[in-house]
């Protein structure tokens, strides 16, 4: 059983979550978000990820809630499919198959039974269409939807680009430097375009566009940061536009609040711009949120509204423009130039943030733990503008100490900072202890402490190697002087440099009595002591691309890869060259737990994965294509427990998992287990605790209100009413009698329960008929919409065990739709 | 999201010395005041009661002067020859002196004639003191002999003759009414028990001694001579606990301050080094212009007297405590407004509304924040902050930089603005932690005014001024540079050659070239 399991990658570090823009459900209280080929269901008020929908095959391109239906949920996919979502159980209701590439997706209320989605045009490269798609009825989970109408030719292919007009009268889109505005009902077109001309150094391109919800106003954003709202566009001729201007670079995103009061616009300057009664004297601004702006989203209720940013982050923002909270995924930025590192205390990724922040990513949880400023400026969201940003981090045995470098690219010199931070026990961060400036002439190549484990304190060197031609070794020095502020802090003890070649690798062994530093062609071998050259091993043609020591018992070798494509192995007693394989290696990572070294390769277009110990040149694990991408970095973790796979094979595996970073930023590991055990544990814990209801009495209370409140509008609920009529005195003269002149609860106690009993059985029988009838027919039930969502959870746990009794009172028709329910899908009660 | 991010202002360590606590303390004395007195100012006492008259003796007189007197107060001159070591007893009203004539001589503090006369020593006597009983007076004379006498009899009740040279200086125990220390040229210090017959403990300090202390609990004991300055534990027996080596003539005099924290040390080199009694490191130093003789501070460290070789006396008064407190206070709130609330407990129905903290920022970070270039170099170019602190306007020049809005915010000036800026670039181009900047900020300024040049005559002045700066720097530094040259070539010889000698160290300073060899 366990022989056949085949090694897996499994991308991890969850997916962008800027795919497409976010929609809140229709009560303000979760976010839906479509994150890689999932869609994520977010709590507004604690953050938390509450559900995991997956299905489709690839990259979600848009969710929009059924406007018939706020509990349904329509996704598209670039796998050509489009799916209908019950998103509070997490279910896939129905999947309609379109056959291509679907890249973005709309829902009108007006239109019955068709939603409408971009696709490209067949035969044409580059050129999209927007087409509506008729949602056939039929039964069965899995329909094909082939029946599309073609409603515009030459649209954009961002969901950006096109937006319906108020009450769905039109559609408009618009693309390079032309507008269009299709009227359905008159079945017009007009189109306009602006002068193709940059004028005034104005890029005049249309970036997106959103509708007024109650006027017949378009706005649309422009590359150069003008915002142009669009008015009596019926007329091919006599259409007005007014231009907004604040924005200095592209608008990314622009959304109208509910009322159609407020227009908010963001960009690339990472500030959310909201405009007042569209005009351009009165304008609010929420500064710094971090990064670009790719998405703006309104909850319906007008009171949030939330931005998607370039790096996988949410922020949720109050209706009077506060910060309210944010929702961060892994971040991925575009060079990851610090590699993966590894925190030894937390046992999180570490790499590049924000600009300028170090992120700790926890890879169980899948969150981010924190992000820990090291530059410490203001970072100024402008294209093409160079700022530091961290190059290079290396962590302490222990993680008591780290140490960054931190450059900006000059084009006379650049500017480096070497900056060592404690951690601090007290405030559970690393405070800065020392910050050197230029360290080196040049840039820093390489960085490594000396890893001593225990004896950490003062044998705690690091050391930096830099284009400059030396390498430099940094020790603590004490401050002897008991008044200053700090007891220790970082000065340069050692210089060495070997023929003046660029320093460009540096590597402690295990027990940090040797330091092996590559110059160019050569690896050189010092005493950590004395600091004196012991040997040299070179392996020529080729600059030395990686080094490391072998580990445990293989220490005394030295691994080495050069550019030539070649991967030797140097006997450090012997001093000779022990084997050399012919790989074109791109990343060397040993195990810290084990002898074990990971080799990945890159040849014509495929990663290998090659895993050996140093004292024998046959691998023990190859595997061949391990992705198509270029691997850049990778790094091992320590496991919390060593896994129990009783394979050989996969013996490497046992106390670290492999982690590695493409050039597409994709995230992922190798694991042995497969897929389902891996995702259901987390989903099924949330779905069980979101299910449990606040408390029993505020729900009591909650229901006895609204039913009040229904009673003159539904009449025909008048038989239930009654029912709770004859249980709800007791009740009442508990609420209602004063304290202290009730018996005692053990008394009342019973008499509670009871009243609760009844009420619950005679409702929910009648309820549940109606809500099955509701998501069969998809009629519009208005007195659905006020349901509270508490209110639903609990009725679908009653499913279950009210499935058997439904059937003697029950007329024809609703004897016809138990049968349509009964050859539903019920496999996910089980979960439950 | 994140708040704004003020521009980070770097603070270098200032080379030499350091802004210590010790430092603000000994820095915080009035400019000196100088009296000439006759000869040279071989023994400065304090009256150890107020108002802390101090007698200063000075060849043939003892000058008695106030504590802010620039005159003397009273005058002892009933001397043939020169008189010495002036010390008060500790009440304050008896003075005794030794002198030339080798007699010694008691004097009343407001009388004028001696109280007695003590003969006995056939040399000239060049210490004297009171024992702590304040009935005994010892000596120490340049017949090499050490004597005890009765004050009220006038009479030796012992002579020690242990020493074999002049004995120069001594110390009375506090705690102990019987023991006294002497120092000679003999290199020794003696600890006398007047109970015995000999001394009690000799300790060896190398070098003539100039000046024996011993620390108020009795057990430390001070010696300087020769460039010396030694610390010996008395109760261990007289083990040296540290040799100081900080001046590099003989040093003359030692004191300690009122807390008994700081030694003071005063030499023929001109300073006076201030130690910390717990790290024997040289906290402050004074500089005087010539050589010094003795040293004197007053109780509370209010006054520091300095007397010289050449007849003169220094005398530093401490500047009083700050006065500004009253200002400040009145633009604080009512004690009533500062403490309301404070103790307010939030009941559980509460609703808690916390007030957002303001955090002020100055006034170039906030024009920085709504990204007014321009005017945020305007604030840092105001004199005193360019003046006081220059690293804030090149922090400031440098995040201009960094923002790509450095050329926009320096062009568009006027002729003082230009000439303000010229100013600042030119003097501080060449501090090595400014130059990176400054220099891409003067290649700016020349590119942007280059066109204007020769139509005012204060900004070509400032252009010349400039170049002259620059080129001075550059001749300085290769005169470096070939100064390092000549050390390495020395440095390369002094190296042992070994035969595992592969590597190449290349410095690329001086302290660089001093670690590498340490490490060698």
């Amino acid at each position: 059983m366990v022989s056949a399991r085949a090694l897996r990658v499994v991308r991890c570090g969850g997916g962008a979550l800027s795919g497409a823009r976010a929609v809140f459900s229709a009560d303000s209280k979760y976010l839906l978000c479509a994150s890689g080929d999932f869609v994520k269901v977010y709590s507004v008020t604690t953050e938390e990820t509450l559900r995991l929908m997956g299905g489709h095959a690839d990259l979600v391109t848009g969710i929009q809630l059924n406007p018939h239906n706020h509990m349904q949920l329509y996704s598209s996919s670039l796998d050509g499919s489009i799916k209908l979502w019950d998103f509070m159980d997490g279910i896939p209701i129905k999947t309609f198959t379109v056959g291509c590439k679907l890249l973005a997706l709309y829902t009108l209320a007006s239109a019955e039974d068709s939603v409408f989605v971009v696709i490209p045009k067949k035969g044409e490269r580059d050129t999209f269409q927007l087409v509506s798609v008729k949602l056939t009825k039929g039964a069965g989970q899995d329909l094909e939807a082939k029946e599309l109408s073609v409603v515009l030719d030459g649209v954009g292919a961002s969901a950006k680009q096109i937006a319906f007009g108020r009450e769905g009268e039109y559609v408009a889109s618009v693309k390079e430097v032309n507008l269009q505005v299709y009227f359905f009902k008159r079945k017009l077109l007009n189109r306009f375009s602006l002068r193709a001309v940059k004028t005034k150094g104005g890029d005049n391109q249309f970036s997106c566009v959103a509708c007024h919800p109650t006027e017949d106003c378009i706005a649309t954003g422009h590359a150069d940061g003008k915002i142009r709202l669009w008015r009596n566009f019926h007329h091919k001729k006599e259409y007005t536009y007014s231009a907004l201007h604040w924005h200095h670079d592209i608008v990314m995103d622009l959304a109208f609040s509910m009322e159609g009061t407020r227009l908010l616009s963001g960009g690339v300057e990472s500030v959310l711009v909201q405009w007042h009664n569209e005009s351009s004297c009165q304008k609010d601004f929420l500064p710094r949120l971090g990064s670009p702006i790719e998405y703006i989203s309104m909850s319906s209720d007008g009171a949030l509204c939330c931005t998607l940013h370039t790096d996988n982050r949410i922020t949720i923002i109050n209706s009077n423009l506060r910060f309210s909270r944010s929702i961060q995924g892994l971040i991925k930025s575009r060079d990851v130039k610090t590699g993966l590192v590894v925190d030894p205390r937390t046992k999180a990724l570490v790499m590049n943030g924000e600009p300028g922040h170090l992120q700790f990513y926890c890879l169980q949880s899948d969150q981010q733990l924190f992000s820990l400023d090291i530059v410490q400026r203001q970072y100024i969201h402008e294209a093409g503008l160079k700022q530091s940003d961290l190059v290079k981090v290396a962590f302490s045995a222990q993680g008591t100490w780290l140490a960054t470098v931190e450059e900006r690219e000059e084009v006379t010199d650049p500017e480096l900072e070497l900056k060592l931070w404690f951690y601090e026990e007290e405030t559970q961060s690393f405070k800065l202890n020392t910050r050197i400036n230029t360290p080196h002439d040049n840039h820093i190549t390489d960085m490594c402490f000396r890893d001593m484990g225990e004896l950490e304190d003062d044998s705690l060197i690091l050391v930096t190697t830099g284009r400059d031609c030396v390498f430099k070794v940094w020790v603590m020095v004490e401050d002897t002087d008991p008044e200053a502020q700090q007891s220790v802090s970082w000065s340069c003890d050692f210089v060495g440099s070997y023929h003046n070649y660029q320093a460009t690798n540096c590597c402690f062994s295990e027990d940090g009595s040797l330091l092996a530093v590559s110059f160019e062609e050569t690896v050189t071998v010092w005493d950590s002591v004395t600091w004196d050259l012991k040997c040299m091993f070179c392996h020529p043609p080729g600059n030395i691309r990686n080094i490391c020591f072998g580990r445990l018992t293989c220490s005394k070798y030295l691994i080495g890869a050069t550019d030539y494509g070649f991967l030797c192995c140097w006997n450090l007693l012997t001093c000779a060259l022990e084997w050399s394989a012919h790989l074109n290696i791109v990343v060397l990572q040993p195990d810290p737990l084990s002898e074990h070294i990971a080799a990945v390769s890159w040849l014509s277009k495929e990663s290998s994965l090659f895993v050996f110990k140093p004292n024998e040149p046959r691998p023990i694990y190859i595997q061949r294509n391990l992705c198509k991408e270029k691997i850049l970095l990778a790094a091992f973790v320590p496991r919390d427990e060593p896994e129990t796979t009783g394979s050989e094979k996969y013996l490497w595996l046992r106390r670290s998992q492999l982690f590695f970073l493409t050039d597409t930023q994709e995230l992922m590991t190798l694991s042995t287990k497969p897929l389902e055990e891996r995702l259901t544990p987390s989903s099924k814990q949330l779905a069980v605790e979101e299910s449990l209801p606040v408390t029993p009495f505020s729900l009591l209370l909650g229901k006895h209100r609204r039913q009040q409140s229904q009673e003159d509008i539904d009449l025909g609920k008048l038989v239930v009413h009654n029912k709770h009529e004859q249980a709800s005195p007791a009740v009442k003269e508990l609420l209602h009698t004063p304290a202290h002149v009730l018996p005692s609860a053990s008394f009342l106690c019973p008499i509670f329960i009871n009243s609760l009993l009844i009420s619950k059985e005679n409702k929910s029988t009648e309820e549940v008929a109606d809500e099955v009838e509701m998501e069969s027919e998809k009629t519009e039930d208005d007195s659905d919409e006020e349901r509270d969502v508490t209110e639903m959870e609990q009725e679908d746990t009653s499913h279950m065990e009210l499935l058997g009794e439904m059937t003697c009172k029950l007329s024809k028709s609703q004897e016809k739709e138990l049968r349509k329910i009964r050859k539903m899908d019920y496999s996910w009660i089980s979960a439950f | 999201m994140a708040a704004y991010k003020p521009v980070v202002v770097q603070a270098c360590p200032k080379l030499g010395e350091k802004i210590t606590q010790d430092t603000l303390y000994w820095r915080g004395y009035k400019t000196p005041v100088q009296i000439k007195e006759f000869g040279a100012v071989s023994k400065i006492d304090f009256s150890p009661v107020p108002p802390y008259n101090y007698a200063v003796t000075a060849s043939s007189r003892i000058h008695i002067y106030g504590r802010y007197s620039q005159e003397p107060i009273k005058t002892f001159s009933r001397f043939r020859d020169a008189a010495y070591s002036a010390t008060y007893r500790d009440d304050g009203q008896l003075l005794v002196a030794g002198s030339e004539d080798s007699s010694i001589r008691l004097f009343d503090v407001s009388g004028r004639a001696p109280l007695r006369q003590f003969d006995g020593h056939t040399k000239p006597v060049h210490q004297v003191g009171f024992l702590s009983d304040k009935y005994r007076i010892f000596s120490g004379g340049d017949d090499y002999s050490t004597n005890l006498w009765d004050i009220p009899s006038a009479t030796e009740i012992v002579s020690y003759s242990e020493h074999t040279d002049y004995v120069r200086c001594g110390c009375a125990s506090k705690v102990n009414a019987d023991v006294f220390i002497t120092g000679s040229y003999d290199h020794t210090v003696k600890l006398f028990d007047a109970r015995t017959k000999s001394s009690v403990m000799t300790i060896e300090h190398g070098h003539p001694v100039e000046s024996v202390l011993l620390f108020p609990s009795g057990g430390l004991l001070v010696s300087a001579g020769g460039r010396y300055v030694k610390v010996w534990d008395v109760l261990k027996g007289g083990q040296l606990l540290v040799s100081l080596k900080n001046h590099h003539k003989t040093v003359t005099c030692l004191c300690l301050n009122s807390s008994g924290q700081r030694l003071l040390s005063g030499s023929l080199d001109r300073h006076v080094k201030i130690y910390s009694t717990t790290s024997y490191k040289v906290v402050h130093s004074f500089n005087y212009a010539t050589s010094i003789l003795s040293l004197a501070l007053s109780p509370e460290d209010e006054t520091i007297v300095v007397g010289m070789t050449n007849g003169v006396l220094n005398v530093k008064h401490r500047k009083p405590e700050e006065r500004n407190e009253k200002s400040q206070k009145k633009r604080q709130p009512a004690y009533r407004t500062y403490v309301k609330g404070r103790t307010y407990m939030p009941k559980q129905e509460d609703f808690c509304v916390s007030k957002p903290v303001k955090r002020v920022l100055r006034k170039y970070d906030k024009l920085l924040k709504s990204f007014e270039s321009s005017k945020a170099l305007d604030a840092v170019l105001e004199p005193p902050i360019m003046l006081h602190t220059p690293e804030v306007t090149v922090a400031v020049m440098q995040e201009l930089h960094r923002r790509g809005t450095l050329r926009s915010a320096l062009a568009g000036r006027d002729e003082k603005q230009v000439n303000l800026l010229l100013t600042f670039v030119a003097r501080r181009v060449i501090e090595p932690r400014f130059t990176p900047v400054l220099v891409t900020v003067a290649d700016m300024i020349t590119d942007i005014y280059q066109p204007v040049v020769g139509q005012s005559a204060i900004v070509d002045k400032q252009f010349l001024k400039l170049q002259e700066a620059i080129g001075k720097e550059i001749d300085y530094q290769e005169e470096l540079l070939e100064v390092l040259g000549m050390m390495d070539t020395l440095f390369a010889t002094f190296t042992e050659k070994r035969d595992t000698y592969l590597e190449e160290n290349k410095s690329n300073g001086l302290a660089e070239t001093m670690e590498t060899n340490r490490n060698d």
